[in-house]
């Protein structure tokens, strides 16, 4: 009897080391995050033609690329290739930048019809307008930044939880927030990639800027607000 | 390339980066550089000022135009076939790492195939030995504005790969508009002609740099001068100091 549960038991903790060691060895892969909303339920400030490419390609196509570069990094850490490991840096961010930051930007979009555009209130709407004066300055001044940023990029309302208050920046291609400060917080970005608009608004970006305000959903914003500067 | 993307491209961003580099160059010391001289001179030295997108973007989008043709497309000849298989190997071979370079080119771009000539990768450094092998081709990718005249290269060929130049057509099938463009677009008699320019260049500064260097090994006297002309300045102010006292 004693024997037999010798036996069993060494089997189990061989049996559990192999999962732990095969856990460790499994890469968590990304997919592609369903949209709360139909593609065309953010007309007509954004068409439901730019929001199928948008999401269906170039979301899926960061995540297909992020998903590559990750499992490229991890041979070439147990193989000890430094090299490689740096040398995938860049596509580790452009593409797992591209997958937060547009994961992001669902969020921060709604349709009217659930309130999307409706402006913030509680702590939020207090913050803006400690910070910025006004909603109406905020929104400008994150027009002007967007509309000014060149080649592609984002402009984000973000919490700096340090300083404990609100900033506008800008980030070129797909780089998170967070680049640009590790104490930032994103609330609200908004895509100035010109295949965020072109389709419809072609080269005349001010135009989305000013439409866009029309779905963004500052309850989420307002949601990530309150949790962050708890 | 749709009449549609044209029209937009050209008559509107091209027109738009024309129109607002002359609104900000009037009145300022760039008025009255050349193009080129402005991009120089803006890029400064990578910390860019403000004028260097709107002229490098005008310069960038008329070297684009001029680099295709209708029913372009097919293979170069002469010496430019030449050169492009002593530095890629074969045809082949070369479009294949353009299409990659502008493929890979992440965000707002371009990508150039460029003729580099006789300099170090040195900042204003001259190679001092210069050989037939530093006069090569190469094959480089562009961040937004930036374009091979900040460091020295002369252009020869360069596709847009903004979201702009291809979206309307192709959306986010950019590889599938590259390759459009190498197979119908591409005038490669334009390339051939920027060439010959290029090495013309080439072999001017050759000559410029042999007749420096000659001028330096006869040692004009010009420097001697210039010291004592130092020397006579020094007592004067010596001279000030004193009746000031």
């Amino acid at each position: 009897m004693a024997l037999r549960s010798l036996a069993t038991r060494k089997t189990l903790t061989l049996a559990l080391k192999s999962t732990r060691l095969a856990q460790s060895r499994a890469l968590q892969t990304f997919s592609l995050p369903d949209l709360p909303y139909d593609y065309g339920a953010l007309e007509p400030s954004i068409s439901g033609e730019i929001m199928q490419l948008h999401h269906q390609k170039h979301h899926q196509t960061y995540i297909t690329n992020y998903n590559k570069a990750l499992e490229q990094l991890h041979d070439a850490i147990q193989k000890g290739d430094s090299s490689t490991v740096v040398k995938l840096q860049s596509a580790i961010k452009f593409n797992g930048g591209g997958h937060i930051n547009h994961s992001i930007f669902w969020k921060n979009l709604a349709p009217i019809s659930v309130r999307g555009g409706e402006p913030p209130h509680g702590s939020l709407g207090w913050a803006i307008d400690t910070n910025f004066g006004s909603l109406e300055s905020l929104i400008q001044k994150m027009n002007a930044e967007g509309a000014a940023l060149q080649g592609s990029g984002w402009v984000w309302l973000g919490l700096d939880k340090e300083l404990k208050k609100l900033v506008v920046e800008t980030t070129t291609n797909q780089d998170p927030l967070v680049t640009n400060g590790p104490n930032l917080v994103p609330l609200l970005g908004i895509d100035v990639w010109e295949h965020a608009y072109y389709l419809q608004y072609k080269n005349v970006r001010p135009d989305y800027l000013k439409n866009v305000w029309k779905v963004i959903n500052w309850k989420y914003a307002s949601e990530v607000y309150e949790k962050e500067s708890a | 390339m749709s009449r549609e993307t044209l029209a937009y491209h050209w008559g509107k961003h091209h027109r738009t980066y024309v129109e607002n580099l002359n609104k900000q160059v009037v009145g300022t010391d760039l008025e009255g550089l050349s193009l080129e001289d402005i991009i120089i001179v803006t890029y400064n030295k990578g910390d860019i000022l403000p004028a260097f997108n709107n002229a490098a973007q005008a310069w960038n989008h008329d070297f684009f135009w001029e680099s295709m043709k209708p029913g372009g497309g097919g293979k170069p000849s002469g010496d430019l076939l030449d050169l492009i298989e002593r530095d890629f190997g074969s045809f082949e071979r070369f479009i294949e790492e353009f299409k990659a370079a502008a493929a890979t080119q992440f965000g707002s771009g371009w990508a150039w195939l460029a003729y580099k000539a006789n300099r170090l990768d040195v900042e204003n450094a001259v190679n001092p030995w210069p050989s037939e092998k530093d006069k090569e081709l190469v094959i480089v990718k562009s961040p937004n504005a930036v374009n091979p005249l900040v460091w020295d290269y002369f252009p020869l060929l360069t596709i847009d790969v903004w979201e702009h130049a291809y979206y309307l057509d192709f959306q986010n099938r950019r590889p599938d508009y590259i390759s459009v463009f190498m197979e119908k677009l591409v005038s490669w008699e334009t390339v051939n002609t920027r060439l010959e320019k290029a090495k013309a260049r080439a072999a001017e500064r050759e000559m410029e740099e042999e007749r420096r260097r000659k001028e330096e090994e006869e040692g004009k006297p010009t420097n001697e001068e210039e010291d004592d002309d130092d020397l006579e300045m020094y007592v004067d102010n010596d001279n000030d100091d004193s009746e000031a006292e």
